[in-house]
Parts: C-alpha cells; structure tokens; sequence
C-alpha cells in the first residue's frame, strides 16, 4: 500500500437486481393497466391498443402521468401495482 | 497566572524577544513552544515540541511569537508580534522589553502556512470525510481508477484526495454533512461533502464551489426538470449563466472564445454539475440519458455575461434579481448555431436578422416548441447601443420580429409535413414562449456575428418545464 486514498465520488449504494415478474402465460382475467405518458399522440396510440384488448374481452384501466417531462407520481405508480396484472407503457411522436 | 508563548526559531521577532521571555519566566510560570526547533530559545533551554503544529493549530495561532495569559485554565488575553504596549498590557510587567524596539511585526505562523489549516483539521478531526475511501496501490494510477470505476465523463479527473475535498469544503460556509437535495435520476441525497468531491474531480478551486452548489441547486428545482433533461432523446443539457460580482472574483471568462475552451472556472463548473448527476444520481450516456446525439456542452456548458457596459441590463436583473446579486440561470440548451450579419448597420435590420436566424431553433416550421439563448456579440451590441437599443428594446423587436403567419408554418405548408396544428393557418404565431428567449451579452470583439443556443423541445410544455435562477451563497 502507498497510503495514497481518495474518497468515493458516488451515492455508494447498491442496486438491488430484481428479477422481472414472467410475463402472464394466459391473459383471460387479467386486468390490463394503459399508461400514457403524456407525450403527443400517446392517448391516441392507447386507445387503438384498449379497443384491440376490450374486443379480446380484457379488463382494462388507463392511467396517465401528468407529464411526459418528469417521472410517474409514487401515487400513479402505486395505483397501478394495486389494480393490473400487465402494463403498457405508450410513447408517442 | 501563568503564559504560553509559541515561536519558531527561523523568525527574528521570535530571537528577539528572547530576553523578555526570560525576564517573564522570572516573575510568572512560562510554557514554551517550539513550531520548528524544540532547542529553541537555546538561552531558555529549548521550548516543547510542536512541529506538528497541534498546539499551535487548536490554539489558533495565526503569528509568531504569539503570547498567551491563562488564569484557571483559561486564556484571559493575547498580543502576537513584539508590541512592547501590548506585551506590558497582558503580562502586567511595566518594565518588560526595556532597550528594545517599541515594535517590530511578528511571522507567519506554519500552521496557517498555504493549504496548512485544512491538512491540519484532517489530522486533529476538526473535519471528517463520511465518503468511503478508495486505497491505491502503489502500483496503481488513481487516474485510471476512476476510469474502471466508471466515476469520469470520459476526460480524465483530478483524484479527491482528502487533502483536496477539505480546500473545496473552504469555499463555502456550509456544513459538510448538509443535503442539498436528491439527485436525479436515482434521487439520492447528495451531501456538500459529496458535491465537495465531484467539484474537486471536475478542477474546480475552492472559490468556484459557491458557484457548484447554486447550480445543483437551481438543477433540482422541479420547474427545472432535470431528470427529464437527463433522459431526453434531443441533444440537450443543462447550460450555466453565471451573472454578478463572482464571475470577475473567480476569473471567469465572458471574452473571446467565451463558449470555447480555455478558462478553469467556464469548464470546471458546468462539468461539476455534470459529473453530480452522473456520480450522486447515476445518471449516464446510453442507460437513463437517453440522447440521440447529445452534444459537447455535455462535458461542460458554463459561462459569464459580458455585465462591462453599464448601459446593459445584466440577464438576472432582468429576471428579478438585485442589481449586483450573484447568479446561477440554468437554461435546457444544445449546441452553438453561429449566426452571420456583417451587413446590418441599423438596429431594426440586425432585430429582423438576428430574429430569422433564431427562427431555425429546433425547426423552421415549428413554433413555441423550445427556448433559445441568443448570444450577442461586442461587435452587434455596438450596433444597438449606437442607436440607443438597450436589453428592454432589442428583446421587443426580436419579439416582434419572430412573429410569423400560421398558414406557412402549418403541417404540409410548403410541401413539408413537419409543423404546427392546422388550426393556428390564419393567426401570427410567435416562435416562442413568453420568457423563452435570453439575451445573453459575451464573446470577443471582431466579428459581426451571434450566437444562437438552441433549447429542449420539452419548452413547448413551458409550464411544467421552465428556465430557472438561483442566488449563489457562500
């Protein structure tokens, strides 16, 4: 050792890797969540994924951020973990 | 009763007060301490040891001889330098220094030495680092470590040492250990002590950190957006204009190759802040940072106004800050489109030509979709200023000047299909959004031409995602 130290420039922690949920093999009686993210056309895009789903016979809710510019609300988030099964995320542009 | 007195032996005011020292010793107990020889005062029979400075540190001496009156324990008064009066007033010894000079100035002390306090506040704990320390091998380049360790933006870094992160922690008043708030993307708190060591990393001097820490503060503002400007596809990034008395006090450059490489201050706090986000918040190229191109203001995008010509109004004043207040403004911005007019000598046709040039930002056919910055050079401003144009009347005829008909902006207008919505055809579409344009005064003299810096196409939400300022502290 030289005694030469410096000190750790980063939040020092440790990202906990979660592994993904497997995806749903059946999706009869799942409820499908439809997330906008508020970026032009996103509403547009889900509603043509919510009409192809409904005509499936699939449960679905909608959701949207306030804003495409910052994250999701812990509340919008938290809504959605409690209620769906499966997500879809709309971009847009 | 009894007195202390710290000396060094290289310091003629020390050899000469030798003989009153002895003469003190007479009438009082007399504790003696030696800075850089302990058989100093050899007539005395030497002084304690305190090359280590310890004594001298927690006593806070700052001259040599430094001379002490203690009375149960505790010190009552102190005279530094050889002041006869002085001396006589403290020990109460009216016949003390007799054939001496009345005055002669002491030394520096070593413990107030360049760059001294802070390796002492080290050594005796008046400062401890929380950060984890990061041993290098001897063998080892601290250098090529933050490269493994992923902390750098692909230039080298200057290694935070201790030694180092205690001078940055000199520039401010604040404590160490106070957050100053959560850093996007992963929103951890990040310490001064933190934002310490990134600022040291980046090249800042201690005078800058003021500067870092209202910029990261302004960054985390939420009109601000950072975590969305981090995780744009467009090319932008955070961008500093520093207004006020600080920019001349650091040594920032507003002149020539303002934009450009060169000066300390310009490049080290705008890659300070980079370097926060990228360290703290985790945020980074090709993961949360998302851009498409990014842009080379991404390492380092920092620079003064030109506030030299009292008959501009400096860009924070215009925003609402005090004359003479320091500032950080934060702008979403990518990079620098030059903008020619060596034609122009009158201050309507300049408006109306730097405005065409302006309305280039992010598309010629789109509207209120992102902000800009227009730097003005000497060279045009003379122009304005020759017509007796000040900030107030140029901002109005660019204003003016950048109001275009809908029905060529909107889409498939001529023959493009990019555009505004096709109900705006019979309107006067502004280009942007009211305070989306700064007019910002720098560069060298020259060139009869502008700078453009063109802004995040988030502005078109310009409610949610706004140009923020910040009054830098201490």
């Amino acid at each position: 050792m030289s005694g030469y130290t410096m000190r750790d420039p980063t939040a020092e922690t440790a990202a906990v890797r979660r592994n993904r949920i497997p995806p749903k093999a059946v999706l009869a009686n799942a409820t499908i969540g439809l997330l906008s993210i508020s970026k032009e056309r996103s509403e547009e895009f889900l509603d043509t994924v919510e009409a192809q789903l409904t005509k499936r016979g699939l449960k679905i809710l909608r959701y949207a951020k306030p804003t495409h510019t910052k994250p999701a609300p812990e509340s919008v988030i938290q809504d959605i973990v409690e209620h769906c099964d499966v997500i879809v995320e709309g971009l847009a542009d | 009763m009894e007195f202390l007195a710290v000396l060094k032996r290289d310091c003629e005011t020390c050899q000469l007060v030798e003989p009153v020292l002895a003469e003190l010793r007479d009438e009082f107990p007399l504790t003696l301490y030696s800075q850089d020889d302990p058989t100093f005062p050899k007539g005395l029979g030497g002084a304690l040891d305190d090359t280590s400075l310890e004594k001298s540190w927690r006593l806070g001496v700052d001259t040599v001889p430094t001379l002490v009156r203690i009375e149960n324990g505790q010190e009552i008064s102190r005279t530094q330098g050889w002041d006869c009066a002085e001396w006589v007033r403290v020990t109460g010894i009216k016949t003390l220094g007799e054939g001496l000079p009345a005055f002669q100035p002491g030394c520096g002390s070593i413990s107030v030495e360049p760059g001294m306090p802070e390796r002492l506040a080290l050594k005796f704990g008046a400062l401890t680092l929380e950060s984890r320390v990061i041993e290098v091998d001897e063998m080892d380049d601290p250098a090529e470590i933050a490269y493994d360790q992923g902390w750098t933006d692909g230039l080298p870094i200057i290694p935070p040492t201790d030694l180092r992160i205690a001078r940055m922690l000199t520039g401010t008043t604040r404590d160490p250990g106070e957050i100053l708030g959560a850093i996007p993307p992963n929103l951890i708190d990040c310490t001064i002590e933190k934002a310490a060591v990134n600022a040291v990393m980046a090249g800042c001097r201690p005078e800058y950190f003021p500067v870092v820490l209202a910029t990261v503060e302004a960054a985390l503002k939420p009109e601000f957006s950072m975590h969305g400007l981090l995780a744009t596809l467009w090319f932008s990034g955070p961008v500093v204009i520093v207004n006020g008395p600080i920019t001349k006090r650091i040594g920032m450059n507003w002149g020539g190759n303002v934009l450009g490489q060169g000066n300390r201050a310009n490049a080290t706090i705008g890659r300070a802040l980079q370097l926060i986000i990228r360290n703290v918040g985790g945020g980074r190229p090709r993961e949360i940072d998302r851009s498409v191109f990014g842009n080379p203001g991404k390492y380092t995008f920092c620079f003064p106004e030109d506030e030299t010509d009292a008959d501009w109004t400096p860009l924070n004043v215009a925003r609402g800050h005090a004359p003479g207040t320091s500032t950080v403004t934060l702008f979403h911005g990518d990079g620098v489109q030059g903008l020619a007019d060596q034609k122009s000598r009158d201050a309507e046709s300049l408006a109306r030509s730097l405005a065409m040039g302006l309305c280039a930002v992010c598309h010629p056919k789109l509207a209120q979709w992102s902000n800009a910055i227009l730097v003005l050079s000497p060279d045009h401003y003379n122009i304005f200023k020759n017509h007796g144009w000040g900030r107030a009347k140029i901002e109005a005829a660019l204003w003016e000047a950048l109001k275009r008909p809908g029905r060529d902006l909107i889409t498939d207008a001529q023959g493009i299909g990019v555009g505004i919505d096709p109900s705006r055809a019979n309107e006067m579409v502004d280009k942007f959004h009211p305070g989306g344009l700064l007019v910002v005064r720098a560069g060298g003299p020259g060139g009869l031409f502008s700078a453009v810096i063109g802004g995040w196409t988030a502005h078109r939400k310009h409610e949610e995602v706004q140009i923020v300022s910040k009054e830098i502290g201490t």
